[in-house]
């Protein structure tokens, strides 16, 4: 138990998409102005900052989470992942991001990020979502653009394209 | 909308967080999920002096079922009891109820005892915890207490625990063999705080009724034998108790006519 004075900049480390980074923070620091400011990570975006919008959501050891609700302190020693870490080894677009690229799901593009991290996660355990289910996952993340149809056929066609991935490999 | 200036300590035991409650009371707040606390601190409502972060702490999360109860440490996130194997079997009615808190994504964060400890009026947890007669267990340097739900949960974002008080753990008795449950909640858009809320249990010809959202706590009221147009009755004197108020989201009167309309399907969704 370590005690960090409000008013000094602390020493914050954990891995972003996979490599070590490391900067210093006040306790009162969000996560999101560290990932932005600090580290330069600008493809996480910042819209209301009190857990609505879902622009700034992120992978937190896996699981994701509102960057703008937790402080750059708590991710000491944790596993990030943001969207700059989504596209493939040769820089391709990932199967998600090729399925928004073909079914228009981006107009100014400020959701987008928060959108494909969360349905990182939400397709990872639910492989073969309904449409219905797709709406219901995506409460959670405001377009102000698309009017989320374009959003939808792309999440089911990611859905889509990932099984018949998994399918091959396995 | 940024914080104000906290020191921050992330604790790794029950009794460290109890410990640093002890020494600042009013000026120290615990931090769970901070689904609830952080919007709070970023729109400076709350100005601790320190923050105790209690979501690393092992012993402040998991879920236990025992002989005749649910004991879940009060830092177990809602998805993390949404995922619990035992959940269906033992609590039927938080499977219906918890995965309209928030979005998948807070609930990645947010607590059970969060939640019970905010006490927002519309909010499913509190409403079950009355419903199903929960206890919460609270601990501080002078002792452990075990608190009813209706002792617990006192009105508008107010409990009965004290500033140097830590909730460690909620107790949730299993549902008894015969018992049939129903959810029910009306909000705008899925995720959206409720309305109103209702959540309803059923043993035998005994029904009780718990109401989330329109008093400044959830209310609870128990009918036995209960048939036709003696339902409506009831529910329609439970309205008139729970009074409500207008706001942004809807008026009283609105609200006091859900309260009629979701009881009737509530309570014949539970009926042999
Ligand atoms: C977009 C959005 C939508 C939401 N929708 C809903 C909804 O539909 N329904 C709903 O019920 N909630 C909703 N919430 C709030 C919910 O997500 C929170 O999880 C919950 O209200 C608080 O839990 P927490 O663990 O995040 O607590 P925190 O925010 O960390 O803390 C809340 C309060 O409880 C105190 N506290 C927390 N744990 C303890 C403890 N163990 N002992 C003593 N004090 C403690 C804190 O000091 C603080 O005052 C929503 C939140 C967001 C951001
Ligand atoms: S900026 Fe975090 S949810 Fe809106
Ligand atoms: S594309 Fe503009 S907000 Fe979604």
């Amino acid at each position: 138990m370590n005690l960090l004075e409000s008013n000094i900049r602390h020493l914050v480390r954990f891995t972003l998409n996979g490599a070590q980074v490391e900067g210093y923070a006040e306790p009162r620091l969000l996560l999101t102005d560290f990932l932005r400011h600090e580290l330069g990570a600008t493809g996480t975006h910042v819209g209301c900052e009190h857990g609505v919008c879902g622009a700034c959501t992120i992978l937190l050891d896996g699981r994701a989470v509102r960057s703008c609700l937790m402080l750059a302190v708590q991710v000491e020693g944790a596993a990030i992942e943001t969207i700059e870490g989504l596209a493939q080894e040769d820089g391709g677009f990932s199967p998600l991001q090729q399925a928004f690229h073909e079914n228009f799901a981006l107009q100014c593009g400020y959701c987008t990020p928060g959108i494909l991290m969360s349905m990182t996660e939400y397709l990872r355990d639910n492989p073969n979502p309904t449409k219905k289910e797709v709406r219901v996952a995506l409460s959670g993340n405001l377009c102000r653009c698309t009017g989320y149809h374009e959003i939808v056929n792309a999440i089911l066609d990611a859905a889509k394209a990932l099984r018949e991935e998994d399918g091959a490999s396995s | 909308m940024k914080p104000p200036r906290f020191d921050y300590v992330r604790v790794e035991s029950i009794e460290q967080a109890v410990e640093l409650l002890a020494q600042h009371g009013d000026e120290a707040r615990v931090i769970a999920g901070g689904q609830s606390l952080m919007p709070m601190l970023n729109m400076r409502l709350v100005r601790p002096q320190v923050l105790i972060d209690i979501a690393k702490a092992a012993e402040l999360s998991g879920i236990k079922a025992n002989g005749k109860a649910v004991s879940i440490a009060a830092a177990t996130t809602q998805n993390a009891l949404l995922r619990w194997q035992g959940l269906r079997a033992h609590l039927p009615l938080l499977a219906q109820a918890l995965p309209h808190i928030g979005h998948f994504q807070t609930r990645n964060r947010g607590t059970v005892g969060g939640s019970l400890c905010h006490a927002d009026p519309s909010s499913e947890l509190p409403l079950c915890l009355a419903l199903l007669e929960g206890v919460v267990e609270l601990r501080s340097r002078r002792g452990t207490r075990r608190l009813a739900a209706r002792d617990f949960q006192v009105g508008v974002l107010t409990t009965a625990k004290q500033a140097d008080e830590l909730a460690t753990r909620i107790h949730f008795p299993k549902a008894p063999e015969d018992a049939v449950f129903a959810f029910k909640e009306f909000h705008r858009r899925h995720g959206d705080f409720a309305v109103v809320a209702l959540a309803a249990m059923r043993c035998g010809n005994a029904v009780r009724l718990a109401v989330g959202g329109v008093g400044d706590r959830p209310e609870v009221r128990s009918w036995c034998g209960l048939q036709g147009s003696a339902i409506d009755d009831a529910l329609n004197e439970f309205a008139w108790q729970l009074g409500g108020s207008d706001d942004i989201h809807a008026t009283a009167r609105y609200r006091r006519e859900l309260v009629r309309h979701m009881g009737r399907l509530a309570i014949a969704e539970t009926a042999p």
